[in-house]
């Protein structure tokens, strides 16, 4: 089977550990299903997600998760409105064409968006930029400039202004220093904004 | 469907298996159908493989398609040259894995393999029903299906899987009967069919009402209307392939010959392929239970009979898990059907999943061997059995 535990990629440990039991899940672009996996084994939560790639949503198929194959903003519209508790968008916001839609379609069909991203702001791609005067690539962002998906820059001020801008309010937010891809990371506490690789929010609607 | 019978490569299957029959509706107690009218007593051919569990709740029934029959799996004899038409899917370790579940497959009514039909003797004139058999319906296949099911003790069955109009009959199931079914997984399915659809099964049908040996529906075993019969399979067989199948298949290939015969003769080898595959049907199916059938695939409309004309309130009846599979190169039931049905079912708050399968086969992928479909079917009703308790 999938992650247990003790293998719970760093972020979405954090992720997992501000979801309340038994609450309703749905994860876009969930992947393998790595955090739905944990979710409903360790947190007793039901579970949903969107996945692009076949293969990947095969699996979360055949593992016993309840995935849908498809785009996350054609699929995310046909849930009415308060479906889930929780919506998780991990990692992707930097690949959305209209991120504000997105957001918004987020806080309609759940209660609390769970949102994160790579750091723009982490002090290696400053230096780079800067020093080098290339376009930079990290082990977070390694892509070069045309053959990227990760088409939104995006740093942990920017998206603060953005859900502020956009009618959202942040409930919690963790800044994160971790090597991609990698188990193990620290939360930082200081100047994140330079230090952190990865910023996490929960976000909700603005209290009227 | 084809009549694909492909033996498992590994030399896997249920072994013997054995037809049965079940008759139920005799007067006055007659199968109420759609229509309004009555039918009695009807007969219902199946079989079943592996064994039903203490709790009774590892029951999957399978719904065929337009042709196919209750013998999913297995052999009939030890010479028994081909398997049932499922064979590579159903059995011990596959996809509908025959050492955890206790599958049952059962013919349709309105068929022509053992179920009450259009061909069957019919008590109230004393000869075969012919035209005089009702105009029947998914909903009624479905109503014969669920008294086989009462008859076998079942309260719930842990899944439903058919492909094509046996995932009509999958989709009606679970709306029609929501505290009977845990799971539903439609293959290569629809909720209505399209206009193209229709148009084929419309110029099917023409082709056997033109046989002057249809004769309004009254034929005898000796002189029934074969040429009509075989050239509706025959357009059947297109709509169950691709463009890029039978490009792959056959391309421009000429069949036994090195020029054209320049006369009629099948001088290519997509030609000679359906001509034998029309040959090959009329030694097994009946010309009017391929109208009927047709026509209740037809008629069939979810969201307009159980949802006021909303597929979403149709689905809003139903308590199923869902699990939705399509294949990219189906044109006769294409993805997009399957995605609006996806849609309504998570408007209507159903748990579902889908997934589209790569495949270059067309409308038949289902039927092929398939190792993604394999894992799917298998991982999937691994996990209903274990949350069904």
């Amino acid at each position: 089977m999938t992650s247990t535990d003790a293998t719970l990629r760093f972020d979405l440990g954090i992720i997992a550990s501000w979801i309340e039991p038994r609450s309703r899940v749905l994860d876009l672009g969930c992947g393998k299903g790595e955090l739905l996996y944990f979710l409903k084994h360790h947190k007793q939560v039901k579970g949903f997600g969107i996945e692009k790639v076949e293969a990947r949503a095969a699996h979360c198929i055949e593992i016993g998760l309840s995935v849908v194959q498809g785009g996350i903003n054609a699929e995310i519209g046909d849930y009415p409105d308060d479906s889930f508790d929780y919506i998780v968008l991990s990692q992707t916001l930097q690949q959305v064409y209209q991120p504000a839609r997105l957001l918004d379609e987020l806080l309609r069909v759940g209660r609390y968006g769970i949102v994160s991203f790579p750091n723009f702001s982490h002090w290696a791609v400053r230096l780079q930029l800067m020093f080098g005067g290339y376009a930079p690539k990290t082990s977070q962002l390694p892509y070069e400039w045309h053959n990227t998906p990760n088409i939104r820059v995006i740093t942990l001020k920017d998206f603060r202004r953005f859900v502020h801008d956009t009618g959202g309010r942040i409930i919690r937010e963790t800044a994160i220093n971790t090597p991609a891809r990698d188990r193990y990371g620290r939360i930082v506490k200081v100047f994140s904004n330079w230090l952190a690789t990865y910023g996490l929010f929960m976000i909700g609607r603005k209290t009227v | 469907m084809s009549e694909y019978t492909e033996h498992d490569a590994g030399g896997v299957s249920v072994g013997l298996v054995k037809k049965r029959s079940f008759s139920f509706a005799h007067a006055p107690d007659e199968l109420l159908l759609e229509n309004g009218e009555c039918l009695g007593p009807v007969t219902l051919a199946y079989e079943t493989y592996g064994q039903l569990n203490a709790a009774r709740d590892n029951a999957v029934l399978i719904c065929h398609a337009l042709s196919g029959d209750s013998h999913a799996a297995g052999y009939y004899h030890r010479d028994d040259p081909r398997p049932g038409w499922w064979d590579i899917m159903v059995g011990p370790g596959k996809g509908i894995d025959t050492d955890r579940y206790f599958v049952i497959c059962s013919n349709i009514i309105g068929s022509c393999l053992g179920s009450t039909g259009p061909g069957s003797f019919n008590p109230q004139t004393g000869r075969s029903y012919g035209l005089d058999f009702p105009v029947i319906t998914i909903g009624d296949m479905v109503n014969a299906q669920k008294a086989l099911v009462d008859f076998l003790e079942i309260e719930k069955l842990l899944a439903i899987i058919g492909g094509s109009v046996g995932g009509m009959q999958v989709l009606e199931w679970s709306v029609r009967y929501p505290d009977r079914v845990f799971a539903a997984v439609p293959l290569a399915s629809t909720c209505r069919h399209s206009a193209l659809a229709i148009a084929f099964n419309e110029v099917s049908r023409q082709a056997i009402m033109a046989d002057p040996k249809w004769n309004g529906g009254r034929y005898e075993p000796d002189s029934k209307p074969d040429l009509g019969l075989a050239v509706a399979r025959m357009i059947g067989h297109i709509t169950y392939l691709s463009d890029e199948a039978m490009r792959r298949k056959f391309g421009r290939r000429l069949q036994n010959r090195r020029d054209f015969s320049f006369n009629f003769s099948a001088d290519f080898q997509i030609e000679s392929y359906l001509r034998h595959q029309g040959r090959k049907f009329v030694e097994r199916f009946d010309a009017n239970a391929f109208l009927y059938i047709t026509k209740a695939g037809d008629y069939f409309d979810l969201g307009l009979q159980h949802g006021d004309g909303s597929l979403s309130q149709a689905f809003s009846r139903a308590h199923a898990r869902y699990l939705v599979v399509s294949f990219t190169s189906d044109w006769l039931y294409p993805t997009y059907q399957s995605r609006e049905m996806v849609k309504a079912m998570k408007k209507a708050g159903r748990d579902v999943s889908f997934c589209e399968i790569e495949a270059q086969w067309g409308h038949d992928a289902f039927l092929l061997p398939n190792d993604r479909l394999s894992l799917l079917l298998n991982g999937f009703l691994k996990s209903c059995h274990h949350d069904i308790n």
